[in-house]
């Protein structure tokens, strides 16, 4: 269990536990407070299950008015406050901190109106992610960002995380799919960032709330944009007997002008977990698997298929199956998307890893996750949204035995190191959070990590909220620099 | 080049108000030009360019054009379609922040943003963002640069994400009275029809469609209207993203009213021109301020005082104080010595 950090200084002055909890009590309904610690271990850890907390209490608000108060209770008394959705983030976002609040919204769970005509969708930060999509059904409309949680994660959660999904090559991550927001500041003051317009005066505050991973402000309402559903699609599986080669035809595939719908590559490993997972009749010889997503007007994808079957041929694919039906293209995505639990079915545990790369240098850092792999004496299975870049690799290992979880990390760090090493960036969707606070060193100079700083301090002055997640502070760096990494 | 940065740097570092400008193509736009120009042409050219990752970085005074026309060769553009307004620089096009013809559909120049290069203040280099699409590591500064009118740093770098150049156009031009075409924009753009752009004005209604051959093809025949000769369609959307039709002549004010695209039509003095579905709307005409504020509000959007007119009432609309005490502690962090564009997005700024 490693504990996330928490200046002593501050709670020293933080008032006793008994004393918040009484405070808070007056705020809330009695089932909206849990402060026991068999009510608090649910809430210890998110989808990072490698880090856990206990949080001095769980909030569970049922509308704005009680999380202004609790924010209003926390920020008198300076209590850190966690906001919480659905707790499936990778990156520890939402881990509790030790003597402070964690804020669930699992309660806002209201889709408040959905507008055809201006294909909008309003609704509360607890809404899952799939729940718009399947509302905006009846209109022929859907939320566009499909991160694989989507079953489970809230639009919440993916405004704090950014989050992307199989499909944001050519819909673009939540960043470009979210028009307005409702934010409590933890001062308890209410605003509103964005609108229903195409575009706000003054700076872009909403690019810097997307993605900021609960360090701003408290998410209390979200419009979302909603896209018109395709009327088709479609989708290629092709097999490669080299990684280099399916690398090569995705960037083939987009030099002939095509954004496919989705574009995904799986190697080996990857593959063999998801077939026996899903069976969906992946090919279990070839080195990598590229799924490659054409959507549009019937025509439109047939001729989309047909030029990019060709490219996919002529770059080396020794073997290409064109999904029939729907029921088949659900079925090539549903191994895709269960592949981080196909993953975890065949080891103790695994974390995934979420660097950027520049695509040309695909083999490269492949070549290089194979080498540690082998030095480091843990498997690793990668997933690749190619099409963007955003790769993740899987490192299994098994806690139980003494050091595998230093060295999975270890090993995760050299990945994210490799990541910067070659122009791209530690994490592409998931977060920084508490798992990668470290590297943000290797990314970012002292300056440049000042200047986060100083835009979470503009939002929330009094380092309240989610404090120590992603921006690391100048002594994490220079632990870090005595690994010989940091800036 | 890293003399160019030398100079920036002790520019800045004396601390006295800089008006940074590249072409000068938006001198008009924001308020007053306040302080001593730092000119950003001579920091110049594109850095790189990986068109199979859709990314092109290029200093900041890299005229736009020049770009674009790198951009040609790969038969790749910026789908956001920036107006050049005359010899406008990428800098200034960041800085700007504005979009064109394709905005509603295409997406933002902020979309497209994938990093940034500052000089803050202190004149010290800063990176945000990077040359990849997906990166969430730190705040999104990059993108809170596009459309900052300067005020928080100087660009120096910028990458974007580039797109292909659409397979087939078409336009289509409809007799459409401002209501129906409101209501028509809204409703093809929540079917999967390729649609591009829309512009209406004077009862017609002209719709720019991008996409695959087949799409194109299929949506003609859907949507019915008299279809426009290429070379005439280009050279429409062409002089509607420069501003250049007769609409945007004379010195008329002309104000800028962003709104939700299914708001009904607004009775205003003066004409208008609609692009962007409904969601952006071109006011000629010295109406009122306050009113005009006020209708924009109403509806769920503001007012901008684009070109002319009397800036004393502000050119953009105000912001409520607790966004606007974000916005001071932002620039006091970026800029605490107030050298960058002092005024030009607001007084206090």
């Amino acid at each position: 269990m490693i504990n996330n950090e928490h200046s002593a200084d501050r709670a020293q002055d933080v008032a006793s536990r008994e004393a918040l909890l009484a405070e808070l009590a007056r705020v809330l309904p009695v089932e909206a407070l849990l402060s026991a610690d068999e009510d608090l271990k649910p809430y210890e850890c998110d989808g990072l299950t490698a880090y856990r907390a206990l949080p001095w209490a769980v909030a569970l608000p049922q509308n704005e008015d009680q999380v202004v108060a609790v924010l209003k209770v926390c920020h008198a008394r300076q209590v850190p406050v966690v906001a919480r959705g659905a707790g499936t983030g990778l990156s520890g976002g939402a881990t509790p901190v030790v003597q402070g609040v964690v804020l669930s919204l699992a309660k806002f769970m209201r889709i408040l109106e959905i507008d055809p005509l201006a294909r909008l969708a309003r609704v509360q930060p607890g809404v899952r992610n799939l729940a718009i999509s399947e509302a905006a059904a009846t209109y022929c409309l859907y939320y566009a960002p499909d991160p694989s949680s989507q079953i489970a994660c809230t639009i919440g959660g993916n405004v704090a995380e950014n989050s992307g999904g199989v499909h944001c090559l050519k819909y673009g991550l939540t960043l470009h799919n979210v028009a307005r927001l409702r934010v409590a500041l933890m001062n308890g003051e209410v605003i509103e960032i964005g609108s229903h317009a195409l575009d706000d005066p003054g700076y872009d505050l909403l690019a810097l709330m997307i993605g900021s991973e609960g360090m701003l402000g408290v998410v209390l309402e979200v419009t979302v944009k909603l896209t018109p559903k395709p009327r088709t699609a479609q989708v290629v599986m092709a097999s490669f007997d080299s990684v280099i080669d399916a690398g090569d035809a995705v960037a083939a595939i987009i030099a002939a002008g095509i954004i496919p719908a989705g574009l995904e590559m799986m190697d080996k490993l990857a593959t063999a977990a998801v077939e026996d997972f899903v069976h969906a009749g992946y090919d279990l010889t070839a080195a990598a698997i590229l799924l490659a997503e054409s959507d549009g007007a019937a025509e439109e994808v047939a001729e989309e298929i047909a030029t990019m079957s060709v490219l996919l041929e002529q770059n080396g694919a020794r073997q290409l199956r064109i999904s029939q039906s729907e029921a088949e293209r659900l079925k090539y995505w549903a191994g895709r998307k269960a592949a981080f639990p196909a993953v975890g079915r065949i080891t103790p545990d695994y974390m995934c890893m979420d660097g950027t790369i520049p695509r040309k240098h695909l083999s490269h850092v492949l070549t290089r996750i194979a080498e540690l792999s082998a030095e480091f004496h843990l498997r690793c299975a990668n997933v690749f949204h190619a099409g963007d870049g955003n790769l993740h690799p899987l490192i299994m290992f098994d806690a139980r035995n003494p050091g595998e979880t230093e060295r999975a990390i270890a090993f995760g760090a050299k990945i994210l190191e490799l990541s910067v090493d070659v122009g791209g960036t530690i994490t592409g969707e998931h977060g920084v959070g508490i798992e990668k606070v470290k590297q943000m060193c290797v990314q970012f100079s002292r300056e440049e990590l000042d200047k986060f700083h100083a835009v979470k301090a503009a939002f929330d002055p009094l380092t309240l909220l989610n404090p120590g997640k992603a921006v690391p502070y100048p002594r994490h760096c220079s632990e870090y620099r005595l690994t010989g990494s940091a800036k | 080049m890293s003399d160019g940065i030398e100079e920036f740097r002790s520019r800045i570092l004396e601390r006295k108000p800089l008006r940074l400008r590249g072409g000068g193509s938006k001198d008009f736009y924001g308020g007053p030009l306040q302080g001593e120009m730092l000119d950003t042409r001579g920091y110049s050219g594109i850095v790189g360019y990986e068109p199979t990752e859709l990314v092109i970085t290029a200093r900041a005074g890299t005229p736009l054009a020049e770009l674009e026309s790198a951009l040609a060769t790969r038969r790749q553009v910026l789908a956001c379609e920036p107006p050049h307004f005359g010899a406008a620089t990428v800098g200034g096009v960041v800085a700007a922040g504005l979009s064109g013809p394709r905005r509603a559909t295409a997406g933002s120049l902020r979309d497209y943003v994938l990093g940034v290069k500052l000089m803050d203040g202190e004149g010290r280099e800063l990176n945000f963002g990077g040359q990849v699409m997906k990166n969430v590591a730190g705040f999104d500064v990059s993108r809170l640069i596009a459309g900052s009118l300067g005020t928080l740093g100087l660009i120096l770098e910028v990458s974007l994400k580039v797109f292909p150049l659409p397979v087939a156009e078409a336009t289509l031009r409809f007799e459409l009275p401002q209501d129906r075409a409101l209501d028509a924009m809204n409703r093809w753009a929540g079917q999967p029809v390729p649609l591009a752009a829309t512009c209406w004005q004077d009862d017609v209604l002209t719709l720019r469609l991008c996409g695959a051959q087949a799409a194109i093809t299929a949506a003609c025949e859907n949507l019915g209207g008299e279809r426009i000769a290429e070379p005439d369609a280009t050279s429409f959307w062409a002089a509607l993203r420069e501003q250049t039709t007769a609409f945007f002549a004379g010195d008329a004010p002309l104000w800028r009213l962003s709104l939700p695209s299914v708001t009904p039509p607004l009775d205003l003095p003066g004409s208008q021109l609609i692009e962007w579905g409904g969601a952006q709307r071109w006011l000629r005409g010295a109406g009122d301020v306050a009113s005009l504020r006020e209708t924009a509000a109403k509806a769920g959007g503001h007012a901008t005082l684009f070109r002319g007119g009397d800036k004393n009432g502000g050119v953009f609309s105000p912001l409520p104080p607790a966004l606007m005490e974000v916005h001071r502690r932002l620039k006091q962090s970026f800029d605490p010595y107030g050298v960058f564009n002092p005024g030009r997005l607001y007084p206090e700024l």
